[in-house]
Parts: structure tokens; C-alpha cells; sequence
């Protein structure tokens, strides 16, 4: 089954002194530990989700008690600590916090096989074929040097100038892309919306696979890419652009409207 | 037909010399494939290049550095540097304090050897991602700091010399230690660093660096 995904919080509401206190909790993968055997195994999950993911969760919940980072949501700490490049201390914490949650969710046990519908197409649109995708996202996470992650996102493809409008936009102007990060990046700071992830820092895949990355990739892609949980986030990444693009409009369109807007408002109070 | 510009040096003891500390399977994979993997990969991409030939491994990582925008044979260039540098740096039976030289030159730079070693331990275990830590002797402030490295770089392209280098990479210690880094480094320093190689790399390095106090005359 499918979940989409939503930043989890928990908020504890110190009610004596009406303080909101947020903490980014540390959920466990959709599956049992030992779902993905023998491809990924119990051991590296007591590890990597355990060990790996807890310190994140638990070293980021440290860093931000007390700070106004506190109220935020995780995805907003994200943007907000990679201050253009020059990370604040909790960026790594919390990238690598969120990056882990989202690897999870792209995993099922019995996964592989292909995408349909919707993904399907735009797969087909955008890099030609199925296999010439997998072919890129494989080369991404095999190139990947150091540590890092490979990425399938979707770029709604805006201009960020503030004056220029697209003349004549299209559903065909936002695409499909592999793209590769160092360390804790993910695309989030670049204003794209992931869609699947390998973790490719050593810790994913050594104890199972020791060097061999290659392998690891191809039996991510043959055996546990949950294409569902993909197809799901291409949905809600639509619906996100589609909503943007309207609040937007609605802004040019609000500028040029104040003179008929004090009608509107005086007409509210006529029966 | 094999082409091949650089070789691939064993280390200098067995593979299971360092057990338990660092186990015969880590050797095995660490040198075997990793650092034989990089050698590969640079004499591959050699093959195709007409005009870095003939240079020095540390040459070509000078060269290849390009200041910043590395050439695609850095990567691999100085990861193949480095690893034979980490296998050196390195002896079963190691650990302990160095001696002579070297310690005063420590007690003179850190304040003492115990400062010198929480300062290391110190810079591994705050490193995020894959890093290298080195102990290094600046050639212009001729004296000794440690250096933390990210990704394949490593102190020849500045200039400077390495004295010692310990692999922060996860294929590293990850057989070993899993995610405990603490015992992986408190391991390296206690029980495995080359103190004698760190010695005869400064005495070296003094060929090139007058370590000396100028002796002034009082008048």
C-alpha cells in the first residue's frame, strides 16, 4: 500500500505556558525490518535505519530545541538552514533526517516491475523509453562520487524573474529529470519535487553488497523501487504546481483588480 | 593488450597484519577493490588522453586539481595517492607516541601529544560525509595542523606536506565498525598509526621546509 508523504510533527502543547513545542519523530519503514530480505538485509536495516537515521532525527531534534527553527515543519528547516549553500549547522541533521524517510518510502518488499498511467507516459515523454530512464538513474547513483543520492523529480519549469510571465504555458513545460547530490543535498532546495531516491552513501550498501555499488543499484531497481509510492508523489508534485500556478495568477490578476475591488466589497453589504 | 601507466602497491605488511583492529576482509576490499578500482578506472581514462602523460602521481594530482575545477582523472588520481599514502601510515603494532622530532615539533604546535590526539579525534568524529584527516606540515607557516579533506582531496594541492592520513570514507571502517566511528578512530590511533612513517615523512619533508629556530645573537 501507498502512503503519500507528509512531514510528520508531533506537537506537544506545553499548556501552562501556551508554548507549541514541535520534534521531528523517527517513524519506522512501511515494512518490517526484515521485508526486504534477502536484497537488503535485517542487519543493515537495524543499522542504517536504527542507527544511522535515529542519530539524525535525534542530533536535529537537539540543535533546534529552543530556536525559532522549533515551530517549523521539516521541509522548511531544510530550505531555511541551506541559506543558499552556506549550510547552519542543523541543514545536514535535517536533509539527512528527511532524505532517509523518503528512501524508505520508495522501497516495498516484491518491488521493481515497471510504472503505468500517468508516470508511465511522462517517462516515456521526457527521456524516451523505460529503459533509457532507468539507464540515467543508474549512471547518476553509479557516478555519484563520495556520498550522496540519485534522484527522479519532477521540475515544474518556471521562470524566477519577477516580471517575466510565460506567455503561453503548458502542461509540457514541466518534465521529468534525474539529478545527483552530494552528502545531505536533495532537490528540495532547487524548487523540484522528488519523486524516487537511492541512497548511495556507503553505509546503504555495504554490508550487503561491500563495494559492489552496481549491484546494489540494479537490485534497487529490479527488486524494491515501489513504483506506486512514485506514481503517488507525481500526483500530489501536479497538484502542488497546478495550485502555485493558480495563487499566482491570482496575484497578477488581484494587482490589476483593486479599483472593481472596492465595488465587490461595497456590494457585500447590500442585501 | 594491457595498457597501464601507474601500479598498484601492496601494502607494506600482510592482510591480516592489523587484526583485530582492522580485519583481512576490510584489507581485502579496501585494497583489493577499491583502491585497485580507482587504478583501473585512472589507467582507463589515460588510455584516451594525449596530454597528461609522463607525470608523477603526485604531478598528475597537481595538475589534474586544475586549481579548484578538477579534471575528470582527479577523482581517481588522488584517491590511488591517497590510499597507498593510508596504507603507510599504518603498521601492525602501531600507535603509542611518536618520538624525538617529531613529538617536540607536536608539544610546540598543539601544546602536547594528548591535545594533538583529542584535536584528531576531535575533527573525524565531526566530519559529515566522506573526509579525510590528515596531519599535515604547512610549507608557509612551516608548522604542523590538522586538515580535514573532503571527497578525493588531499593536502599535495596546496602544498603542503602530509605527515599521516586516515580514511573517514564509510568503505573504510564500515565491515569493522559499522556506524561506531568513536572506536574506528580511538582503533587508528591507539593501535595502528605509523609514527615511525610519520617521522621519516617529516624528516623528508625538511628538505624542503627549514624547521629551524633562527639563532639570533643578544647583543
Amino acid at each position: 500500500s501507498t502512503r503519500s508523504f507528509q512531514c510528520r510533527r508531533s506537537r506537544k502543547r506545553d499548556l501552562k505556558k501556551g508554548v507549541i513545542k514541535a520534534s521531528v519523530e523517527l517513524k519506522p519503514p512501511p515494512y518490517a525490518l526484515d521485508a526486504l530480505e534477502p536484497v537488503m538485509s535485517r542487519e543493515t536495516f537495524e543499522y542504517h535505519w536504527g542507527k544511522h537515521h535515529r542519530a539524525y532525527v535525534d542530533n536535529l531534534n537537539k540543535q533546534i530545541a529552543g530556536t525559532e527553527l522549533d515551530t517549523k515543519t521539516l521541509e522548511e528547516i531544510i530550505l531555511l538552514t541551506y541559506n543558499k549553500g552556506d549550510f547552519l549547522p542543523p541543514f545536514n541533521n535535517a536533509a539527512q533526517a528527511w532524505n532517509h524517510e523518503f528512501f524508505w518510502e520508495s522501497l516495498k518488499p516484491g518491488g521493481g516491475g515497471q510504472p503505468s498511467g500517468e508516470l508511465s507516459r511522462l517517462i516515456d515523454r521526457d527521456f524516451g523509453s523505460f529503459e533509457a530512464f532507468i539507464n540515467k538513474f543508474k549512471t547518476a547513483a553509479a557516478t555519484q562520487f563520495g556520498c550522496g543520492w540519485a534522484w527522479l523529480v519532477y521540475k515544474a519549469n518556471r521562470l524566477d524573474v519577477g516580471n517575466a510571465v510565460n506567455p503561453r504555458p503548458s502542461q509540457d513545460d514541466k518534465k521529468l529529470l534525474v539529478v545527483k547530490s552530494p552528502n545531505a543535498i536533495n532537490p528540495l532546495i532547487w524548487d523540484y519535487s522528488p519523486l524516487l531516491t537511492i541512497d548511495v552513501w556507503e553505509h546503504a550498501y555495504y554490508l550487503d553488497y561491500e563495494n559492489r555499488r552496481a549491484d546494489y543499484i540494479s537490485t534497487f531497481v529490479e527488486k524494491l523501487v515501489c513504483w506506486e509510492a512514485v506514481s503517488a508523489r507525481l500526483d500530489a508534485a501536479k497538484a502542488k504546481a497546478a495550485e502555485r500556478e493558480a495563487r499566482e495568477e491570482e496575484a497578477r490578476n488581484g494587482e490589476s483588480d483593486e479599483q472593481s475591488g472596492s465595488e465587490k466589497n461595497m456590494q457585500l453589504y447590500f442585501d | 593488450k594491457v595498457v597501464s601507466y601507474y601500479g598498484l602497491r601492496s601494502p607494506p605488511y600482510e592482510s591480516n597484519a592489523l587484526e583485530p583492529f582492522m580485519s583481512k576482509r576490510t584489507l581485502e576490499v579496501h585494497w583489493g577493490a577499491h583502491h585497485r578500482g580507482y587504478l583501473d578506472a585512472l589507467n582507463k581514462q589515460l588510455e584516451n588522453d594525449d596530454i597528461l602523460y609522463g607525470c608523477t602521481l603526485d604531478q598528475l594530482i597537481r595538475v589534474t586539481y586544475n586549481n579548484g575545477n578538477p579534471l575528470p582523472e582527479f577523482n581517481n588520481a588522488a584517491q590511488l595517492w591517497n590510499h597507498d599514502f593510508f596504507w603507510e601510515s599504518m603498521q601492525p603494532g602501531g600507535g603509542g607516541t611518536p618520538t624525538d622530532f617529531l613529538l617536540e615539533k607536536m608539544e610546540k604546535d598543539f601544546g602536547s601529544f594528548s591535545d594533538f590526539k583529542q584535536g584528531f579525534k576531535e575533527a573525524a568524529m565531526t566530519s559529515f560525509g566522506a573526509v579525510w584527516v590528515w596531519l599535515v606540515l604547512k610549507r608557509e607557516k612551516k608548522c604542523l595542523e590538522i586538515v580535514t579533506t573532503s571527497n578525493a582531496i588531499n593536502p599535495l594541492v596546496w602544498n603542503d606536506f602530509p605527515l599521516m592520513g586516515l580514511d573517514m570514507w564509510e568503505h573504510a571502517y564500515y565491515l569493522d565498525y559499522k556506524n561506531d566511528k568513536g572506536r574506528y578512530v580511538s582503533a587508528f590511533m591507539d593501535h595502528l598509526v605509523s609514527w615511525n612513517a610519520a617521522a621519516a615523512r617529516l624528516a623528508r619533508a625538511q628538505a624542503f621546509v627549514n624547521l629551524g629556530e633562527p639563532k639570533i645573537p643578544v647583543a
